[in-house]
């Protein structure tokens, strides 16, 4: 019997009510996400239980008691408060996925500071640009970044230490500063900043159409919507043995490879490689994982291996499969249930919404390609495009729209309020996507409402793309679009128009690749590069990025009166 | 071809996949993929650079993170593809 029961039962009666008491949220004025995810499974009588099971690439492992989360991120919360770091302070954290990451995070939480983990891939004008417009005030980090930070530091005048979490012997500069987790004296007692419950807690950065990236800001209460999800989506129970493979960088890794994961005191396992079929399968095999949650993009890659790659391990403890990130083509869904006796179930949200807002359930009917139905204490519609009214026709394609006010809304963009303010029409939230809604409540994505990109379930911008292709010696104009590709769903495909000397060659089209991908990131790095005479433009100079990406998809072009002509 | 190959490839991961301050080890058999120094998009920007090297065209299916996963794996790959 899955956690959630009937989901219509739910659905029909819920009130997030349910999900604080369940949690006791609140409880002696107590609202610290760190509190719940670590003290709190301590006090129910599981510090001895373990809480993490982690393995590095070259084969490495360590496991932590809660009680050794309760502990070392007491230990990380005084050594940043000794460092001048206090309650809303940004922290960045910018390391692979080592036990440093998930700890240090529960660490800045129970300061009561503000947590901004980043995807460690990021390249230095990407990292730049984030800590820039947090004004974050530390980061912390390994040697095998430290040199990306030092290069941008000198433009950060609001960045006064840098930790690092594994300097040994390495010298340090300036405001660096070491912290070896594991060696330090044990704080087994730290006042834990009680916080209230719109305090900010995380901040995620996200990509869109225009601009620059910008920071969702989530607060405390969050937890109360990424509790529940946990419990009836993931299905987590306390016996459980759990693997996220999501980084912490984003906000699956956040959300439910920590808070959703620790506040539910399960055993999580984190494995710190990229991906590899077999090495996946042995490390399930390994810790008897039992909740699978991942990413359409590896379950492809995975479907390429086949049957035979799962047939080589012992995957039996595998009781639930979640996916998240990208819609799940429902040939997934059906290879899933074959080659693991399970189906993957889709699930759907955003770093805006903090939390899943639509899935498929365990015990509920998954009907192969769609996201699923929304989550119990979630309103979720379609609106037309034009009026931003509710669309009661099932089967018309709408923007998804939730009504404002569940517990994991962001509350703000950073520093960008006028933004933040336009993504509500009309008394909803407007997610960005396009939908349909069958006559049984089940959503059918249909893709997105702007020129974002989503590659590997992973949103980029394609002005931040642009603006960096701009930066290279011989392009003099571009445009970043997504072209879609098998595996992925959509890689960058970018068209550059060269200027006057430059040569379109092998050569020059590899040169810009790494360009973009030391820059930014190698998920921002075009996949192919296609030169150009010129870019389409409306008579004000705007580059349609939609005509290139129609004829991308093989999609009609439409509208091309506001076209420049030639 | 294998030694010079062998060295072209490892200068090229050196130089395009590891910060300049690394002191990350890389030889014939060192993990590429799997320990994360060349992640899967990044595997693009390699297997461009091999084609544009060898004057060859690596299929899409062929490119997988199991055949870049070290230099080894790729010199094997080169091979089906290279006319010595």
């Amino acid at each position: 019997m899955s956690n959630i029961g009937s989901y219509d039962e739910q659905y029909k009666n819920f009130d997030w009510k349910f999900s604080a008491d369940e949690l006791e949220f609140g409880l002696n004025g107590m609202y610290n996400i760190g509190y719940y995810c670590s003290d709190r499974i301590c006090e129910k009588g599981l510090g001895s239980k373990i809480a993490l099971y982690w393995q590095g690439f070259t084969g490495e492992t360590k496991e932590y008691t809660y009680d050794d989360i309760r502990v070392h991120s007491n230990t990380i919360a005084k050594f940043l408060s000794d460092q001048g770091i206090g309650e809303g302070d940004r922290v960045c954290i910018f390391m692979d996925k080592i036990p440093e990451l998930y700890i240090s995070f529960i660490g800045i939480l129970k300061l009561g500071a503000i947590a901004q983990p980043l995807f460690s891939a990021f390249g230095e004008e990407a990292l730049f640009t984030r800590l820039d417009d947090a004004k974050t005030k530390a980061i912390m980090t390994t040697r095998k970044h430290l040199g990306k930070v030092r290069r941008i530091k000198q433009r950060l005048p609001e960045l006064k230490k840098i930790v690092v979490v594994d300097a040994e012997n390495k010298p340090l500069e300036g405001c660096e500063v070491a912290l070896a987790m594991e060696k330090m004296p044990r704080v087994d007692k730290f006042t834990i900043n009680k916080v209230g419950p719109e305090v900010p807690s995380v901040m995620h950065y996200t990509s869109g159409t225009t601009g620059k990236p910008k920071g969702a800001l989530h607060v405390h209460s969050s937890i109360i919507a990424q509790y529940i999800t946990a419990r009836w989506v993931l299905d987590l129970r306390t016996e459980d043995v759990y693997w996220c493979t999501a980084d912490p960088g984003w906000v699956t890794g956040t959300s439910y490879g920590i808070i959703g994961a620790w506040s539910t005191g399960v055993t999580q396992c984190v494995m710190d490689i990229g991906f590899n079929t077999d090495k996946w399968y042995a490390f399930i095999e390994k810790y008897k994982v039992t909740v699978w949650y991942s990413a359409p993009t590896a379950i492809r890659l995975l479907m390429k291996e086949g049957v035979e790659a799962v047939k080589k391990h012992d995957l039996s403890s595998l009781r639930h499969l979640v996916s998240v990130g990208e819609p799940l083509n429902a040939e997934a869904v059906i290879w899933s249930e074959k080659a693991y006796g399970l189906p993957f179930h889709d699930s759907y949200w955003q770093t805006e919404t903090g939390a899943i807002v639509i899935s498929n359930f365990p015990g509920m009917k998954i009907k192969p390609g769609s996201m699923g139905k929304a989550v119990p204490g979630i309103v979720a519609i379609v609106v037309d495009p034009r009026t931003y009214e509710p669309i009661k026709t099932p089967g018309t394609v709408g923007l998804i729209a939730l009504k404002p006010g569940w517990p994991s809304m962001m509350r703000t963009y950073w520093n960008n309020k006028e933004t933040y303010d336009g993504k509500f029409k009309n008394g909803w939230y407007i997610c960005g996507d396009r939908s349909s809604i069958d006559s049984e409540g089940y959503f059918w994505f249909v893709g997105r409402d702007d020129d974002v990109i989503n590659t590997a379930g992973h949103l980029v911008g394609p002005f931040e793309i642009e603006s960096a292709l701009l930066e290279h010696k011989a392009v003099a104009e571009s445009a970043a679009v997504g072209k879609p590709d098998p595996i992925n769903m959509e890689v960058v495909k970018a068209f550059v128009a060269l200027k006057p000397g430059f040569e379109a060659n092998a050569d020059l089209e590899l040169d810009i690749m790494n360009f973009i991908r030391k820059k930014l990131s190698p998920l921002a790095m075009p996949q192919t590069i296609e030169f150009v005479a010129s870019l389409p433009k409306t008579r004000s100079g705007k580059i349609m990025r939609r005509l290139l990406r129609a004829k991308e998809r093989g999609e009609e072009i439409g509208d091309i009166s506001t076209l420049e002509n030639d | 071809m294998a030694d010079d190959a062998k060295k072209m490839i490892i200068d090229y991961v050196k130089k395009e996949y590891l910060d300049e301050d690394s002191d990350q080890e890389i030889d014939e058999n060192t993990k590429l993929i799997s320990n994360g120094i060349v992640d899967s998009f990044s595997m693009v920007s390699l297997k461009t650079f091999l084609e544009k090297k060898f004057q060859i065209k690596i299929p899409d299916e062929k490119a997988t993170p199991k055949a870049f996963d070290s230099v080894n794996n790729i010199l094997a790959l080169l091979k089906e593809f290279v006319k010595e």
